[in-house]
């Protein structure tokens, strides 16, 4: 890791690419060599968000950061040269930008699949526990899509059948959201290659409102 | 004559002198016929008035006056002759009034034919002979036609009543509405035949509703019959040809369509009393009389069903009921009498689908779903693939309780096979079978290996390998058990210093082809312990890459009692074996003694401990002498037990398996389900959701029937350990990632 640090600074000619070092170094753990979580926690801090807030991720996203809560140099670099900033107070205007970025619906679904990953803090794993896909559902959709979410999430927490998700069934979960109505359900056709997970939860639906 | 033009008049008169004639021909007065010469002259008249030069060109008059003189003839002669006539009358006068009128335009065109050849294509104009028809379609057909429809309607109802009509007048009349048609049929459809197909209608449905109550089914049937012969007689007679295919399906659909459930399930006559009675005549009249109209079998096809339906569940019902009103002395004694039932009802259904149904597909189909219905209902709490399974297991034991002939056994063992196709669970069917099929081969000597192995190859060629193959093994098993006992024997006379010095036989078993049986860690006596070394010392002469693990709980031992009475030979399981030995050592033993010396499970031991003191056989003596075995319970060696035989065996009711085995496969059908899925998708390598599931249940149709859940369940599975993925663009579809 020192020497990465070296051979980038030898090419660290380019006056930009300097102040975006010395930002990242602001955060980084100097042995790691990379920002861990409490240099996130940190930088959330200075850039006036919370750590739990959906803008923090999407940041992660834009720096197509690997690891859950650390941010490498080439991700920070990549990231904010992408961003067009290089200081604390472009970076605090750039997170405005980016919320409308992650928007677009070119962009969104990229976001949200990234959203799942991002989770994925063990090797090979390749599901995540019921109760943190509940917090990244309100985190990631709660704002666009509130009564689904709500739904779903009360659904999940008291069902048995699922202790962890996958990534085909959280995939689902957009598209339900955008294509079913709600709350009649009526488009749902549980023939369909939907997961059978939704089809659970759209049977104990219809159950509770008959 | 010459060139000297002709006056129009004076032509004129000339032809008028021949139209007279003409009259005078049609009225019937004395008159000679049309020689050559007075043709020749008229024909030449008209032919010259047409060829002289403007403006002596006389063909447009001619051709007005031709139509002019239709018109008046039909003004003054042929419409007072039809004013005041009626009924019959009226038809007869209006057919010969239109006969003459045909004969006149005929000799009419004759003579002005010259017209026909340039004028007429000149102007665009019709035709002579159309002219001729048009004056009188205008004049008189337009004024009388519905009255003539009402008269030709009034005689065909007459006719169906019964009476004789004069067909050759009704032949004759109707023509005229398709002559006048002018080439299309419209007049005739129009002007007589839509009300005909209407009065059809209301006539069969009156006559319909009133047979339905008054006929039996088979009468009705055959009345039908004579009425669809009757109306074909009717088009043929009179009728126009067209009108065939419209008239046969509304009488078909008044009489068969409407009536088919009402006359099919009629409560005295319907199809399920010609079934009872075996009327074969009356239920091929009813193929055949359904047959002819369109989707008809399917109608018939439905009454069948249920009727099938009904019987089959009727017997479901009756074993149902028969088990809880009194207990049967043979356990299971109703189900079997259910099978027979069925595989009766079986035999029945098919000779008839042969003998009157002509094998039809439809009736096919509805056989197969009727029994479909009923053969996979829960009896008494036993699954219809446990009681076909015992069905089986009872025939194939030595001494069944009726000794049927080898070719009865081989006919009941194909039916049940074919019976088997109607159940959906068919891999309970195989581990109920294969549970049965072990205790046979391991208990019931003198098996018959032919049979075994014939109903296997029957099972396999209907439902494939997979369902047979671990039984295939275990029948060789036995075989193969026989021959090693021969090299066993053998190895003991080489090593005589090795014999335990009593007789003993060993089964090996391979592992995947056998039921799985609990293994029970019996503190063996020490007679037993020096046969497992002995044998596991042959053993390992013939192989050292198996591992055997002992069943004892399959064995079976023969002790000798030394009873006062008379000493009798016992023949019990190699556990109550262990239970008794204990009491060749100590006189009286106390529950917990015998837990500590066998070291069983308590639900083991109790079973055993019952069947020797509490069964019909007490061998041993408990105190307290109460009907059950409790922990506290002591017991002693009966001294004074007796039999009147010298050897008796000594039951030990097995315990019941239908909960395992439903377990059993109930744990084996996901993973056939991810085989089946992981096969199709790889040899499709992307499919559509609908697709893979409806081939999935397809694959595994021989085996059992998977609900759709079931089937997501474990594609969710299968995509979470990569074996498959969703379609980015397309959620509907998968793709296999080899």
């Amino acid at each position: 890791m020192l020497a990465g640090y070296s051979t980038v600074s030898s090419k660290a000619k380019i006056k930009g690419l300097e102040k975006i070092d010395r930002l990242f170094n602001t955060y980084a753990n100097s042995s790691l060599g990379m920002i861990d979580p409490e240099g996130i926690e940190a930088l959330c801090s200075d850039l006036g968000v919370d750590y739990t807030d959906v803008r923090i991720l999407m940041l992660a996203w834009k720096l197509k950061a690997e690891k859950q809560g650390y941010f490498t140099q080439d991700e920070w670099q990549t990231g904010l040269k992408a961003l067009g900033v290089d200081s604390l107070s472009k970076l605090k205007k750039a997170l405005s930008d980016l919320e409308k970025e992650v928007e677009k619906p070119s962009n969104y679904e990229d976001f949200y699949t990234y959203a799942f990953r991002y989770c994925l803090t063990e090797e090979k794993q390749k599901s995540v526990d019921i109760e943190s896909i509940c917090e990244l559902l309100n985190l990631v959709l709660g704002v666009q899509f509130r009564p689904q979410i709500d739904s779903l999430i009360e659904y999940l927490k008291v069902q048995n059948d699922y202790k962890v998700i996958n990534s085909d069934q959280w995939i689902n979960f957009l598209r339900f959201c955008k294509e079913i109505s709600f709350p009649d359900l009526e488009n749902y056709d549980a023939t369909q290659a939907w997961p059978l997970i939704l089809d659970n939860y759209v049977e104990w639906m219809r159950e509770k409102h008959s | 004559m010459g060139c000297e033009n002709i006056e129009f008049d004076q032509g004129w008169g000339e032809m008028e002198k021949g139209i007279e004639k003409l009259k005078r021909i049609l009225a019937g007065e004395k008159e000679t016929p049309f020689t050559s010469r007075e043709y020749m002259t008229l024909y030449t008249t008209i032919y010259n008035m047409c060829n002289q030069k403007a403006p002596h060109d006389y063909s447009e008059q001619l051709y007005d006056k031709y139509k002019e003189t239709l018109d008046e003839y039909i003004t003054s002669i042929v419409l007072p002759s039809l004013k005041d006539k009626h009924d019959e009358f009226m038809l007869r006068e209006l057919v010969e009034r239109w006969l003459n009128h045909k004969i006149m335009v005929k000799w009419l065109t004759r003579f002005f034919h010259y017209l026909d050849r340039y004028f007429i294509i000149q102007k665009s104009v019709p035709a002579l002979n159309e002219v001729g028809t048009t004056c009188f379609l205008n004049l008189v057909y337009e004024d009388v036609h519905p009255t003539i429809q009402d008269i030709v309607l009034s005689l065909i109802d007459k006719e169906r009543e019964g009476d004789q009509i004069d067909r050759a007048l009704l032949k004759n009349a109707l023509e005229i509405f398709v002559e006048m048609g002018l080439g299309q049929m419209n007049r005739y459809q129009d002007d007589f035949e839509a009300r005909f197909l209407q009065e059809t209608t209301n006539y069969y449905s009156r006559k319909a509703s009133k047979w339905i109550e008054e006929d039996s089914c088979p009468d009705y049937l055959l009345k039908s019959e004579e009425c669809l012969k009757k109306e074909v007689d009717r088009v043929s007679s009179y009728l126009h040809s067209s009108s065939e295919t419209k008239l046969i399906k509304k009488v078909q659909h008044e009489l068969l369509v409407l009536y088919v459930n009402q006359l099919l399930e009629k409560e005295d006559s319907g199809i399920k009393v010609l079934f009872r009675d075996d009327k074969v005549d009356d239920l091929s009249r009813t193929y055949r009389v359904y047959n002819k109209i369109s989707q008809g079998l399917d109608l018939v096809a439905n009454v069948f069903k249920q009727h099938v339906t009904i019987e089959g569940t009727a017997f479901v019902q009756q074993a149902e009921e028969a088990t809880s009103n009194q207990a049967s002395n043979t356990p299971g004694g109703h189900e079997q009498v259910l099978v027979k039932n069925i595989l009766e009802l079986h035999d029945n259904y098919m000779t008839y689908l042969n003998s009157c149904f002509q094998n039809h597909n439809l009736f096919q189909k509805a056989l197969k779903e009727a029994f479909e219905v009923f053969c996979n209902k829960t009896v008494n709490g036993s699954p219809s693939a446990e009681i076909l399974a015992s069905f089986a297991d009872h025939i194939l034991r030595k001494g069944g309780s009726e000794k049927l002939s080898d070719e009865v056994i081989e006919e009941t063992l194909e039916k049940v096979v074919k019976l088997l196709q109607y159940v959906i669970d068919k891999d309970v069917f195989a581990e109920f079978y294969r549970k049965k099929l072990a205790r046979r081969l391991l208990f019931d000597r003198g098996t018959n290996d032919d049979h075994e192995r014939s109903i296997l190859s029957k099972l396999k060629q209907q439902f494939g390998a997979p369902l047979t193959s671990k039984m295939e093994g275990m029948v060789t098993d036995v075989v193969l058990a026989k021959e090693h006992q021969s090299s066993f024997q053998e190895y003991l006379r080489n090593n005589p210093d090795v014999h335990p010095g009593l007789d003993f036989t060993v089964t090996v078993l391979t592992t995947g082809f056998w039921p799985s049986y609990k293994w029970f860690d019996l503190s063996l006596p020490s007679e037993m312990v020096k046969w497992v070394k002995v044998f596991k010392g042959f053993y390992e002469t013939k192989t050292k890459h198996r591992k055997l693990t002992w069943i004892f709980s399959l064995g079976t031992s023969h002790i000798n009692g030394k009873f006062e009475p008379k000493p009798i030979e016992l023949i019990v399981s190699t556990h109550q074996a262990a239970v008794l030995l204990l009491f060749n050592a100590s006189e009286r033993l106390s529950y917990s003694e015998i837990v500590a010396q066998l070291n069983l499970a308590h639900d083991d031991l109790i079973r055993l401990l019952h069947s020797l003191s509490c069964a019909k056989y007490k061998i041993l003596n408990k105190e307290p002498s109460s009907k059950s075995i409790s922990q506290s319970d002591s017991f002693k060696f009966n001294p004074n037990f007796t039999d009147k035989m010298r050897r008796i065996k000594v039951p030990l009711p097995p315990v019941d398996e239908r909960k395992k085995v439903i377990e059993d496969v109930d744990k084996d059908r996901p993973y056939a389900i991810d085989a089946a899925i992981v096969r199709i998708m790889k040899s499709r390598e992307v499919i559509t959701h609908q697709q893979l599931i409806s081939e999935t249940i397809e694959q595994l149709s021989r085996m059992f029937k998977p609900n759709i859940k079931a089937i997501k369940k474990r594609i969710e599975d299968l995509i979470t350990r990569d074996y498959m993925e969703r379609d980015r663009d397309n959620s509907h579809m998968f793709r296999y990632l080899a």
